[in-house]
């Protein structure tokens, strides 16, 4: 582990495609805990996506040249940050394979691997974040995505701030660790099969009883929130950034929009 | 066995469908997993054995010539024979040979996998041999005509209830009263079957856990002492085994031996764990009179140096079968062929064909349980993506997905057109979802929205937003 950088990092935080498109509050929160954190924060606008789909599929060619767009943009940076561990682990571990034969280019790859992290392990393994001041009046459990957990050794950091969190009870789930069955394209290629994985991860969230879910990863809280959802649960489903920075306002994952609300 | 595996989503659909495999699986991910971690935490130099066990079998891969024919040296020296098959014809033909030389009529044989991969048992029919399986699930899927789903627990599809309606349909002489309620009874009732058979058999057909190159010696592992009475009452021995099972010394194999149980079943040791060697000496009291080695490439000698090269270090333990959310979901069969589970999707495309398996590498959501848990750290998430970049530049994606993600591509790495695109769209469906917070259905995602609804996006993209300095606050007390 790193000591505390003693100046003020710069950090370029990578939103992930899905939280741009989708649910700009967890970028919002995610750079409020790094700012409150003592980081300056900077959202390069030449951002997209990773490339995790194309390399999961087997477009090696197109990853590659995604992940030159990445490295450009992000290497001038002290740290990339990203809210979630699947897009992290892609640039920690996936693109200094891309680049095995380019030896000029896994250089810079290997570089920005080096400072590459997901959002939670970020702010206690490097940035020590203690005492957060935020609130939530729940019964929470977690989820703990794929990527995060076996690239990224992403477990105990979630749960160490959610500590920090006044009026949050942690119940956690026997399966925590199961994959939900999201996979990016697996869940609409093999659509049954992934329905399967994720009715059992709802079957283990509604057996803890919490009444909200958290995770780090916002492809599987769409696609445990959706399954949620589908099945008449109101378990209330939000990136645990959220949480943390106590953003917690607006509607949760799949919730109508302000206007309707009561 | 002729495979299924083109036919994989369909094999699925109808896993999926059936309500007493979903109970049968659900036990298994219950059961295995548990006592896998049980049993890694009960002994604290688990990791540092797998590392001993990945690296013996990396250092046999790298000196696999010289182990076989040191192997096969000291086979020949205690008395017995080394048959080196390239092909599962090969296999056969050898196989048939051996107990027509033997004058056999019916050949024991206790489970072995390399024995699925050859179908040796229907050659063995084909040629009026009858082959008698006596592990207890191989039993059992022998009278049911099925293929095993499990490479340790091949019935484990199945329910005591299928079990014991099983027996009555083929052992014509149980008595109707005759309770099968119990595991016990039916273990019982298989036992009685088996022994008759033991005594008769002319020919003992196993596989091998490992071949041992500094003594010739073949491990067999089991649980029910089967292997033992199948080798050891008749006549002739013939083990077969891919060639990729050698390890160098006694010692090596019992290194393995240590992983392999509490990966498998979270044993400490299997019940029986037996070293062959050679046929019966003068001295010996019992045991073969001829031992038979069959050596099977059949596809191994190919992965050697390329991207499925770590595959081989695979010693069949079943752990990443039984931690794989999908083989957890639909069962062995579904995979249409022999292997099943992480090992099977890498596997079986290198047996028979990416064409016809293409499904099988692509039906992971690569979450890594399974390398995780593989006693050999086979990195098998990395080989089963290289499947699919194979499948990619052979044009073998569908093309549907391959204009998809080559647009998605093209989109992405040019940020500017991304905006310009991609944005707008967003808005349009948050401003349709805002209402109701989610879709329930939506063009083009029925993939998506068959089994969940789609929460609607925010509104703006996070990217665009921050940039105009939109910074909203935290909330309200």
């Amino acid at each position: 582990m790193s000591e505390t950088p003693a100046r003020q990092p710069s950090i370029g935080l990578f939103a992930t495609c899905l939280v741009d498109l989708t649910r700009p509050s967890v970028g919002f929160a995610a750079a409020k805990l790094l700012e409150d954190a003592g980081c300056k924060v900077s959202v390069p606008g030449q951002q997209s996506c990773c490339g995790q789909p194309a390399y999961n599929s087997g477009d090696a060619a197109d990853a590659r040249a995604i992940a030159q767009t990445v490295i450009r943009v992000f290497e001038g940076f002290d740290y990339v940050v990203a809210p979630s561990g699947s897009c992290a682990g892609m640039i920690r571990h996936h693109y200094p394979a891309l680049f095995e034969n380019d030896a000029k280019w896994l250089a810079r790859a290997r570089a920005l691997a080096d400072k590459t992290h997901e959002l939670t392990s970020f702010l206690v393994d490097v940035m020590k974040v203690d005492g957060l001041e935020a609130d939530y009046d729940g019964v929470v459990t977690y989820h703990d995505s794929c990527s995060g957990l076996r690239e990224m050794g992403v477990r105990d950091q979630p749960r160490a701030l959610l500590g920090q969190v006044s009026g949050v009870a942690l119940k956690e789930g026997e399966e925590r660790e199961a994959c939900c069955g999201f996979g990016g394209l697996f869940c609409v290629k093999y659509p049954d099969i992934s329905g399967r994985m994720v009715d059992a991860k709802v079957d283990d969230i509604l057996a803890t009883g919490a009444d909200t879910l958290l995770a780090g990863d916002l492809g599987c809280l769409m696609n445990i929130a959706g399954r949620l959802q589908r099945r008449g649960s109101d378990v209330r489903v939000r990136h645990v950034a959220e949480v943390l920075a106590n953003m917690t306002d607006g509607p949760s994952l799949g919730e109508p929009g302000d206007e309707s609300k009561k | 066995m002729k495979s299924t595996a083109a036919n994989f989503e369909d094999n699925a659909e109808k896993a999926l469908a059936d309500d007493k495999l979903k109970a049968a699986l659900s036990k298994l991910s219950e059961g295995f997993p548990a006592k896998r971690r049980e049993a890694a935490d009960r002994l604290p130099e688990f990791e540092s054995l797998r590392d001993q066990a990945r690296d013996i079998k990396s250092h046999v891969l790298a000196n696999l010539d010289f182990y076989l024919e040191q192997f096969e040296a000291r086979v020949v020296e205690s008395g017995g024979t080394v048959h080196w098959c390239r092909t599962a014809a090969e296999a056969r033909t050898t196989i048939l040979r051996i107990c027509r030389n033997a004058g056999a009529k019916t050949v024991t044989k206790s489970k072995s996998m390399i024995g699925e991969e050859i179908a040796i048992n229907e050659h063995l029919e084909h040629h009026g041999v009858e082959p008698v399986e006596t592990d207890l699930g191989e039993y059992i899927i022998q009278l049911r005509h099925e293929p095993p789903s499990h490479i340790i627990a091949p019935a484990i599809h199945l329910s005591k209830e299928q079990v014991a309606d099983t027996f009555r349909k083929s052992h014509p002489h149980l008595a109707p009263e005759r309770a099968l309620e119990e595991p016990r009874a039916l273990l019982e009732e298989a036992r009685s079957e088996l022994r008759q058979k033991f005594l008769a058999a002319d020919v003992g057909l196993t596989g091998a856990n490992m071949l041992i190159a500094e003594t010739g010696s073949i491990a067999l592992v089991t649980n029910e002492g089967n292997a033992d009475l199948t080798y050891s009452l008749p006549k002739t021995h013939i083990a077969i085994a891919s060639l990729e099972k050698i390890v160098p010394t006694l010692e090596d194999a019992t290194t393995i031996l240590r992983v392999l149980a509490r990966s498998a079943t979270g044993q400490d040791m299997s019940v029986y764990n037996t070293f062959c060697t050679g046929p019966k000496r003068a001295q010996d009291l019992d045991g073969p009179e001829d031992f038979h080695i069959v050596l099977l490439d059949n596809g191994r000698s190919k992965m050697l140096g390329g991207e499925f090269h770590d595959m081989l270090r695979c010693i069949r333990c079943g752990a990443c079968l039984n931690h794989c959310p999908v083989y957890k979901s639909i069962g062995g069969h579904a995979y249409g062929w022999v292997y099943s589970g992480p090992m099977g999707a890498v596997l079986i495309p290198n047996l028979i064909g990416l064409d016809e398996a293409g499904h099988l590498p692509n039906a992971s959501t690569l979450c890594g349980k399974c390398e995780d848990v593989c006693p050999m750290r086979i990195p098998l998430p990395r080989m089963l993506r290289s499947w699919r970049t194979q499948q990619f530049e052979a044009g073998k994606t569908a093309p549907l997905s391959r204009s998809l993600l080559r647009a998605w591509a093209f989109v992405t790495a040019r940020p500017w057109l991304y905006r310009i695109m991609v944005a707008p769209a967003v808005s349009a469906l948050a401003a349709l979802g805002r209402k109701g917070g989610r879709f329930r259905r939506l063009p083009l995602a029925g993939g998506w929205t068959k089994h969940r609804d789609l929460p609607a996006p925010e509104g703006g993209t996070f990217v665009s937003r921050w940039n105009r300095g939109e910074r909203p606050g935290e909330k309200k007390p």
